[in-house]
């Protein structure tokens, strides 16, 4: 009864074709498994790294409500950075190899983190603009074929529906404050529009993973299409509250039914991406750093559980 | 590879409700059981999710005591920014 | 302001100052569980700051944030525990367990004040509290018995940190006028038990229990160490960079 690989492989494209999810225990194509891994342990990494931008506002929020806000919020990165790294860990790799990736440079993980975070208004601008953009992908991908991943995204949906309403009312606040509170949200918005975008990836022509991502069902939706629902979404949240999209190419298209915009600076992207953000190398040192200090605590822990089994 | 201190994962279980099976919701790393559930009461219900929590490592299955009840879910019940609906859009903007 | 008002306000600085320390280690936790973890407990304890303060407040018509922001080292009466730096692991969670076991009979025994709101607010902190402790207790065990490096930072945090719990148990006279009244707890009669529960887990732990010859104090009368002024710079920033606007 000894299955060939092309059985195999007929009865995976056979359970993906009729929108069947693929779970651990299933074969799969490595190729499936590597894209996976690629694809996860990045969206966990950009979780876990996302604390930084943010918690570098933490013990400055401007009210202890706001305090309590953003400190749940980011808590909530950190968990969902866990969801993901528990549904990678399904595909048989364990947390501290997808973590020794990322410190080896070998994994990368959203290269919007690597902006820095300047004034409390950026602390808007990334719940409203870089959640914002976050969730129009993850609500996509809530119907990714893999099952771990599409639970752990229903999950991650669910709970990140207030992260951009905590940014987006802190622009609020600000756009009907002081002229210098007004000047700086426009200022964050100015900095974090074009880097949101870019959070989408390269057009679908020259993505490459898209395709192959795409016939898998692991992506459900192109980054072009994703990003026009994006900027579709938020024009309107910033004509709301007064603010203006820093793009002059910026025109409702009637007959498309949809926001034109301008073209993004690509060049830009990939310098950003290949190390030329200004938080790089602070982003990988603090999470490096954080693991390396807590070293001495896990072998106690690890000693501690040997010794308790022995008694 | 041997001296990573690596922590066994564990699967695991929350009950929503009372009347309500345990679910799985996930899982997570602790060196013992009653790290993974104190873990698992940090990172699952946050909201509040909860009323108890199973964790499973291999073949053993350990559930929380209701004793714990009050310490470890009533100081989740008082953090409604966590919800959306606790913000107020203003007019002309929905569905966000 | 009235007693009471400055009771609260006392305690609700103990709850802001600790909470701000938990805040700082957000993303620096030794493993991604244990970061949630802290920061729940961050939380509770700002939650707490935001009750007490609110309360305190309302004697005299200002806002937990006017409290929380605009006042100087001086008028800031935390115990000096809750401003010390964060230190390693050992020293949080060191720290963090000496005072849940303060906490737990502390509140406790607040629960039962003539004044209804600080019952109710202990209450609600006690089963916090309870949780807390049960985390701390587990750490000064794993980390006492772990290794010999966690033992000797464990240990080494515990020495640091004797000499600050003195002033866990030393009454003044505003603490004395409100406990006689039945409002404040009488935090003398806190030691003993405190004494008792902390000598016997720290042994258990394989570690000593500190005979430290130095013991400082000052928190009750806004005299502090020199760490809480950059704490609330750092904290009050925005409020005093831009007075008076709405956040």
């Amino acid at each position: 009864m000894a299955e060939t690989t092309e059985d195999l492989e007929q009865a995976f494209e056979a359970k993906i074709a009729a929108e069947e999810k693929i779970e651990p225990k299933d074969w799969m194509p490595e190729a499936y498994r590597k894209n996976l891994v690629r694809q996860m342990s990045q969206h966990a990494h950009s979780e876990v790294i996302g604390m930084q931008p943010e918690g570098n506002w933490l013990t400055r929020a401007p009210t202890l409500k706001r305090k309590c806000i953003l400190l749940a919020k980011i808590q909530d990165e950190g968990g969902h950075g866990l969801y993901l790294y528990s549904a990678t860990e399904t595909l048989g790799v364990s947390r501290e190899e997808l973590i020794d990736a990322l410190h080896e440079g070998r994994a990368k993980y959203a290269s919007i983190f690597n902006y820095p975070s300047l004034t409390w208004a950026d602390i808007g601008a990334i719940g409203w603009l870089v959640d914002g953009a976050a969730i129009v992908n993850q609500i996509s991908l809530q119907r990714t074929s893999y099952g771990p991943y599409a639970r752990a995204m229903v999950r991650i949906c669910k709970e990140e529906s207030f992260h951009q309403r905590q940014g987006y009312e802190i622009m609020v606040e600000l756009a009907r404050g002081s002229d210098a509170q007004k000047a700086m949200a426009q200022d964050a918005l100015n900095r974090w529009w074009w880097p949101s975008l870019m959070m989408f990836g390269p057009h679908d022509a020259e993505s490459a993973h898209s395709a192959q991502s795409m016939l898998w069902k692991i992506k459900r939706q192109s980054n072009d299409d994703l990003r026009q629902k994006f900027v579709d979404q938020t024009v309107p949240q910033a004509e709301a509250i007064g603010l203006r999209i820093p793009d002059d190419a910026l025109v409702w298209n009637e007959a498309r039914g949809h926001y034109d915009f301008g073209e993004i600076d690509w060049d830009e992207f990939q310098r950003v991406i290949r190390g030329d953000g200004l938080c790089n190398r602070q982003r990988l040192r603090h999470h490096k750093q954080a693991h390396d200090d807590g070293a001495w605590v896990r072998e106690a822990m690890a000693a501690y559980a040997a010794r308790e089994e022995n008694v | 590879m041997s001296n990573r201190n690596m922590m066994p994962l564990f699967e695991v279980f929350v009950r929503g409700k009372r009347g309500l099976d345990h679910i799985h919701v996930g899982s997570l790393h602790a060196h013992d059981a009653e790290q993974a559930l104190e873990y698992a009461r940090d990172t699952y219900i946050r909201r509040g999710e909860g009323v108890s929590i199973w964790v499973v490592e291999s073949k053993h299955i350990h559930a929380s005591q209701e004793s714990d009840a009050q310490a470890f879910y009533d100081p989740m019940d008082d953090k409604p920014y966590r919800h959306a609906t606790y913000y107020t859009l203003p007019d002309g903007v929905d569905n966000m | 302001m009235s007693d009471i008002g400055l009771y609260a306000r006392r305690l609700g600085d103990d709850a802001l100052i600790l909470g701000q320390r938990l805040c700082e280690w957000c993303s620096n936790a030794p493993v991604l569980e244990e970061d949630l973890a802290l920061a729940n407990t961050a939380l509770d304890y700002l939650g707490r700051a935001r009750l007490l303060l609110s309360y305190a407040g309302s004697f005299d018509g200002k806002s937990e944030d006017e409290l929380a922001y605009l006042r100087g080292e001086r008028e800031f009466e935390n115990l000096l525990l809750m401003e010390l730096p964060n230190g390693d692991f050992a020293f949080s969670m060191a720290r963090q367990y000496l005072l849940d076991v303060y906490e737990g009979g502390f509140f406790a025994a607040l629960a039962q004040s003539s004044d209804e709101q600080l019952a109710a607010i202990a209450g609600k902190a006690a089963k916090e509290v309870a949780y807390h402790l049960r985390r701390s207790a587990e750490w000064l065990r794993r980390l006492g018995l772990g290794t010999d490096e966690s033992n000797a930072r464990t240990q080494a945090a515990l020495d640091e940190l004797w000499g600050y719990t003195a002033e866990l148990f030393e009454m003044d006279a505003l603490e004395e006028r409100l406990a006689a009244a039945g409002v404040a707890v009488d935090r003398r009669a806190l030691e003993a038990d405190w004494r008792a529960q902390v000598t016997r887990a720290i042994t258990e732990a394989g570690l000593q229990v500190p005979e430290t010859a130095w013991s400082v104090r000052g928190g009750r009368e806004g005299v502090h160490t020199e760490y809480l002024g950059h704490l609330l710079s750092e904290l009050q920033y925005l409020q005093r960079a831009h007075p008076g606007l709405s956040w």
